[in-house]
């Protein structure tokens, strides 16, 4: 059982994402992570979903998946060489003149970005693979981490290979 | 110009329907309104459950795309059943379905519901029409969709103005292009050579066919396959009538209310040949220890079926008829495997299905007198239970698409609404709907289609005054507890008489054959109240979990 990350190309219809997320609980997956956004062709979206499950499972839902008629294509980026990124957006306890400076610190660290300083608190966007969002996270925690705010991942093949590419 | 309602009729009638089994409502009028003076057959049934089964048993006998049509709301729930009866089968219907306004969709309006998010799961791909120019293209793409690859219903929800606004309609694609659906015909021609390699290599091939074999209308190829290399067949419930009963080869169906040799064969053989199946659980019993010494090969149009339920040595994703056809190409003669139909002509021999003869009326003798009566020659449906076991064990059946029955969702009530849309699409032959007495007032309303259409479907009721089925379990494994199964003493024919149709009810063995031919030579529908030995059992029988040649109610080994 490990986590899968599945790249989805769509249709851009309305219904498709509950076509697709209705397929995934009526099978008994639960969706670590989804992100759906257009893509490079005009009138199709991809949808990126991470699940977790043995790869006998994963393989039984990518080809119901493709049975879906408003799915074009389904991959499994999970065996590739790939890059992976989750955006959060963290609101962190920060009273002036106490911890400001240090949370500051810990976010250059990571280099995230402070995109909004407030009387009492600050808000952090970070950029990162599943890990570094986690270990940020953890570390603001001490200093009250009001509201975190994550997308779910989007994935894509280094080099000159295409999601579409793949067999 | 033209209102969508014309658009949606003619459409239909460029895709070749001449039946329609239908129920109207509001936001159905201008449909139906259109449909009063066009050539189009309606059939008004008497509940819309009814009329999905139809269309379904319509497509079953024909091969064709069957259609129903339905109002909002509650007339389109009412088709849910039917639609998800059709969905676990893989057949291709089209349900139209009316819907409340483009303007009140989401608004709880009167008679709304969301039939297309009800029946995604059930559906082989489902429409939300709103714009009445896409019309002529949607219903292009569902019967193509419904009818090709592994073919399943498509339905398509039509707003109330959808089909009223009048507009100049655009030409519709000659050819339908859908980017997400290209299904494979032709298999792999290097998984065949394998596949062959494996057949003519082993000792103790077993066919082991489906109801894919049906849909895609290759029974011929299938006998031709296994007569040219010796090789017994077994069926499963959906795939009787691809090999005739009475073939030397044939071993009737397998499974949990299969024969003793078909389940034997499969347990011993070397080497499975499946054939458009899906390896059920009904079928397998316990699946590690389902032919447990065998090497297989699986043809599939579906490659989601293949390694779904059980490991495959060999898959041929592909149209059943094209990839048995290039086997027959390709195969190479080799000598037949007498050992092996020698021991299996001995357990056929000692191991046959029983058919008790003690003066009593039992259900099996019922069957085998309706086959012999009917020579094959007829289309014969079933309700679900052990009638629908009786029947598929002791009727001869000798043609493909002659045996239509509810095997994936097991729906009580889908034998005699499915008997009348048989008849449309096959007018020419006898239609007998073997019912239960539980099943068949699931659906006795259309007892009133039935009359007011004259249809001629010939009922036969196994009548135990019990849900059987369930009884049999209870009595197997229940310690005799029946628990609401019993049902009270219902005359049928009364039923049947207070619609206008003929019937009579028979009691004794002797009079199973009369009345059986007053069916048959009476015109119209006709119905027959069986009063069968109440407490008559399925057998054999593999206990659910248990491996499929542990059978009960067998012969000594
Ligand atoms: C709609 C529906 N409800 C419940 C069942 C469960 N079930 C399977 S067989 C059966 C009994 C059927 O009784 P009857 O039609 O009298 O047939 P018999 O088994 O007695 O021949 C029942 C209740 C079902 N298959 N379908
Ligand atoms: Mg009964």
């Amino acid at each position: 059982m490990k986590p899968h990350t599945l790249s989805i190309l769509v249709e851009n219809k309305s219904g498709v994402l509950s076509r697709v997320t209705g397929l995934f609980s009526r099978r008994g997956f639960n969706i670590e992570s989804l992100a759906v956004g257009p893509c490079e062709e005009p009138g199709m979206s991809r949808i990126t979903i991470v699940v977790i499950g043995d790869d006998e499972k994963i393989e039984q839902v990518m080809k119901q998946l493709n049975k879906l008629i408003d799915i074009i294509k389904v991959s499994d980026l999970t065996e590739n060489e790939r890059v992976e990124r989750e955006l959060a957006l963290i609101k962190v306890t920060a009273e002036p003149g106490t911890s400001r400076a240090e949370i500051m610190q810990v976010a250059s660290i990571f280099r995230a970005q402070i995109v909004d300083v407030g009387a009492k608190t600050l808000i952090l966007q970070v950029i990162g693979d599943t890990e570094k969002i986690d270990a940020l996270e953890k570390l603001l925690r001490q200093y009250g981490v009001k509201e975190f705010v994550r997308t779910g991942k989007v994935g894509i093949l280094r080099g000159s290979k295409t999601v579409t590419s793949l067999k | 110009m033209k209102t969508g309602a014309k658009i949606l009729v003619e459409s239909l009638q460029r895709e070749g329907v001449e039946t329609i089994f239908g129920y109207p409502g509001g936001v159905v009028l201008p449909i139906y309104d259109e449909l009063y003076d066009s050539p189009l057959r309606h059939i008004l049934v008497r509940h819309e459950q009814a009329a999905a089964h139809a269309a379904d048993g319509y497509a079953r006998a024909s091969g064709r795309v069957g259609v129903c049509l339905a109002t909002s709301g509650p007339g389109a729930c009412n088709l849910v059943t039917g639609i998800a009866t059709a969905y676990m089968d893989s057949v291709p219907i089209v349900a139209l379905t009316g819907q409340v306004p483009t303007n009140l969709l989401g608004n709880d309006a009167f008679q709304e519901s969301d039939i297309t998010g009800i029946t995604m799961p059930i559906t082989k791909h489902n429409y939300l029409v709103k714009d009445t120019a896409d019309l002529g293209r949607v219903v292009k793409e569902a019967f193509y969709i419904a009818g090709t690859g592994r073919p399943g219903p498509v339905l398509i929800d039509i707003p109330k103005d959808v089909s009223t606004k009048v507009i100049k309609e655009p030409p519709v694609p000659e050819k339908v292009i859908l980017r997400g659906y290209s299904p494979t015909y032709r298999g792999h021609k290097r998984q065949i050579e394998k596949a062959l390699q494996l057949i003519t290599a082993a000792e103790r091939p077993v066919i082991y066919a489906g109801g894919g074999v049906i849909l895609s209308n290759a029974s011929v190829e299938l006998v031709d396959f296994a007569t040219q290399l010796g090789i017994p067949v077994t069926t499963t419930l959906m795939g009787i009538g691809c090999i005739p009963c009475d073939h030397p080869l044939n071993l009737g169906m397998l499974g949990m209310h299969g024969t003793e040799y078909a389940n034997f064969a499969i347990t011993e053989s070397d080497l499975l040949f499946s054939i458009g199946v899906r390896f059920d659980d009904r079928v397998t019993g316990k699946t590690d220890t389902f032919a447990p010494h065998a090497k297989i090969i699986h043809i599939d149009i579906d490659p989601a079926e293949i390694g779904k339920n059980k490991r495959v040595d060999v898959p041929v994703v592909g149209d059943v008829k094209a990839v048995l056809q290039d086997m027959l190409l390709m195969l190479k003669k080799n000598g037949q495997k007498d050992a092996w139909l020698k021991k299996i002509r001995h357990w056929k021999q000692h191991h046959p299905l029983k058919c008790p003869q003690d003066g009593r009326l039992h259900p099996q003798f019922v069957i085998r007198q309706m086959s012999e009566l009917l020579g094959g020659d007829a289309i014969i449906v079933s309700e679900v239970g052990q009638n629908q076991m009786w029947t598929a064990q002791h009727y001869c059946f000798k043609h493909p698409r002659t045996w239509i029955t509810s095997g994936g969702l097991g729906t009580m009530g889908y034998g005699l609404p499915a008997a009348m849309g048989a008849h449309f699409a096959r007018p020419d032959l006898p239609v007998f709907d073997v019912a239960g007495d539980g099943s068949i007032q699931m659906n006795i309303q259309e007892f009133g289609t039935i009359s007011h259409n004259k249809i001629p479907v010939k009922i036969a009721i196994l009548n135990n005054r019990f849900l059987g089925m369930v009884r049999q379990w209870q009595e197997l494994f229940y310690d005799r507890r029946y628990s609401f199964t019993e049902l009270p003493s219902v005359e049928f024919v009364k039923i049947a008489n207070a619609y206008g149709i003929e019937g009579v009810k028979v009691e004794s063995p002797d009079d199973v054959m009369p009345a059986l031919r007053a069916a048959l030579d009476c015109d119209g529908p006709f119905v027959m109240d069986f009063r069968i030995e109440r407490e008559e059992n399925v057998f054999p029988m593999v206990p659910a979990g248990a491996a499929i040649n542990e059978m009960i109610g067998g012969h000594p080994k």
